[in-house]
């Protein structure tokens, strides 16, 4: 009997020469099919979405989103570490400048204790020598002085022999020491 | 142009006296599948068939698209992500925090009209959301469930909803009155704003691609199908959103009655 209706109904909303009597949408035994049908596709979707793809999206997203921020903490931190190291940096660079200074004002100290020394001690070898030449030049006036006084002595002893005198080696010494003197 | 005004008016099975055969609204006509018979409830109909393109093209977009759970998306991926989260905004901006967890139904309804809509616009194919019988049971659909909602969540006083409090006390009844034709009306204009606009926009593609059939006026035909195709593309997409967004708005009113 339901199938001698519907056949009834589908002739009802065809015409003869196959096009629509009427809206489609209006042929009551064209909806039950559509109700079924509609409500198995909504089920089928419902059931895929909430299932399989709602989940998975929202995991995708919520993992982007924090791959997003991780990586934003990340790129932030090194930027930190990049400011640190530049700081570091500068500092090493500041260091090693003051180290540098510190190095050749040192090693100017040091050669001018060296040059300093040096100095002292060619100073001092100077003075030795020179008092070791006063010595010795004194040494050589002395000599020079008692060859003079020896010359003039026996010069004199040869002097006083000649004019016939018995000169005595005491006498002509004193003789000429005080005439040396005067 | 007089005579194909009255060409157009008289286009649902009248053979017009020119040659020109207007059947604007066969393509409208649900048929069985496999042979001839009657069309039962349990039929596999040119309905059923467009209802499962629509559902592998979903399971395609959604399922298949999001297979590879790329942290850079691929393209379909990405198509699949950006309408999970213009629907999810859509449900949190309109319905607040709460309405979250009706997000997967309305995003059922949202995928189905918006997959359907657009596969209705290839050629030769069946357009399902044009049928009132679909839209309806989607429209009432969304009406007694949120009105059974709403009694569930809040009993009586979901009642609330139609009590302006902030109205003049003599005005209420009157208003009271109002707000329930409204909310009885909420149905059908839901159901048939969707497939009236769908069937209107692919009877008009009709008659224009049968102009086209006549040499003086087919370049003008022509242009006007192509016309209003663009139009069609537009309004399948935004039939889905204000179709979403109304069961957004009065799942609102079912969460929180209160004005």
């Amino acid at each position: 009997m339901a199938t001698e209706t519907v056949e009834h109904a589908a002739s009802a909303c065809v015409g003869p020469s196959g096009s629509a009597i009427g809206m489609p949408q209006l042929c009551a035994d064209w909806i039950p099919n559509q109700i079924f049908w509609l409500l198995v596709t909504l089920a089928v979707i419902f059931f895929v979405l909430s299932r399989v793809a709602l989940p998975r999206i929202a995991s995708v997203l919520a993992e982007r989103s924090g791959t997003i921020t991780n990586d934003i903490a990340a790129a932030e931190d090194l930027k930190l570490k990049a400011q640190a190291a530049e700081a570091a940096y500068e500092k090493a660079l500041a260091d090693a400048r003051t180290e540098a200074a510190k190095i050749v004002a040192e090693a100017k100290a040091e050669i001018q204790t060296e040059l300093d020394a040096e100095l002292a001690k060619a100073d001092k070898v100077i003075s030795e020598k020179t008092a070791e030449s006063e010595v010795a030049i004194a040494e050589i006036r002395d000599g020079a002085v008692k060859s003079v006084s020896d010359v003039a002595k026996d010069t004199a002893g040869e002097i006083v022999a000649a004019f016939g005198g018995k000169a005595d080696a005491k006498t002509v010494t004193a003789a000429v020491t005080a005439r040396m003197k005067g | 142009m007089l005579q194909t005004k009255r060409m157009i008016n008289v286009a649902t099975d009248v053979q017009s006296e020119g040659g020109l055969a207007f059947h604007p609204l066969d393509q409208f006509i649900v048929k069985p599948l496999f042979g001839d018979g009657p069309v039962g409830m349990f039929t596999v109909t040119n309905a059923t068939l467009w209802m499962a393109i629509a559902i592998l093209t979903i399971i395609a977009v959604f399922v298949l698209g999001s297979k590879g759970r790329a942290i850079v998306p691929t393209r379909v991926q990405s198509v699949a992500e950006l309408m999970y989260s213009f629907v999810y905004k859509m449900v949190e901006d309109v319905t607040g925090k709460d309405g979250v967890k009706y997000f997967p139904y309305i995003m059922t309804l949202f995928v189905f009209i918006l997959f359907a809509n657009y596969l209705a616009l290839l050629p030769m194919s069946f357009s399902t959301t044009s049928h009132i019988g679909v839209t309806a049971i989607l429209g009432f659909g969304v009406f007694f469930a949120i009105t059974a909602l709403g009694f569930i969540l809040h009993g009586a006083s979901f009642l609330g909803l139609f009590w302006m409090k902030d109205a003049p006390l003599f005005l209420r009844p009157i208003i009271a009155v109002i707000e329930v034709i409204s909310y009885f009306v909420r149905p059908v204009s839901h159901s048939i704003r969707l497939a009236g606009n769908i069937l209107a926009g692919h009877a008009v593609l009709k008659v224009f691609a049968t102009f086209a059939a006549v040499t003086l006026v087919s370049p003008l035909s022509v242009l006007g199908v192509v016309a209003i195709y663009g139009l069609e593309v537009i309004v399948a997409g935004i039939q889905a959103y204000v179709f979403t967004i109304l069961t957004c708005v009065y799942l609102k009113d079912a969460l929180h009655p209160a004005h």
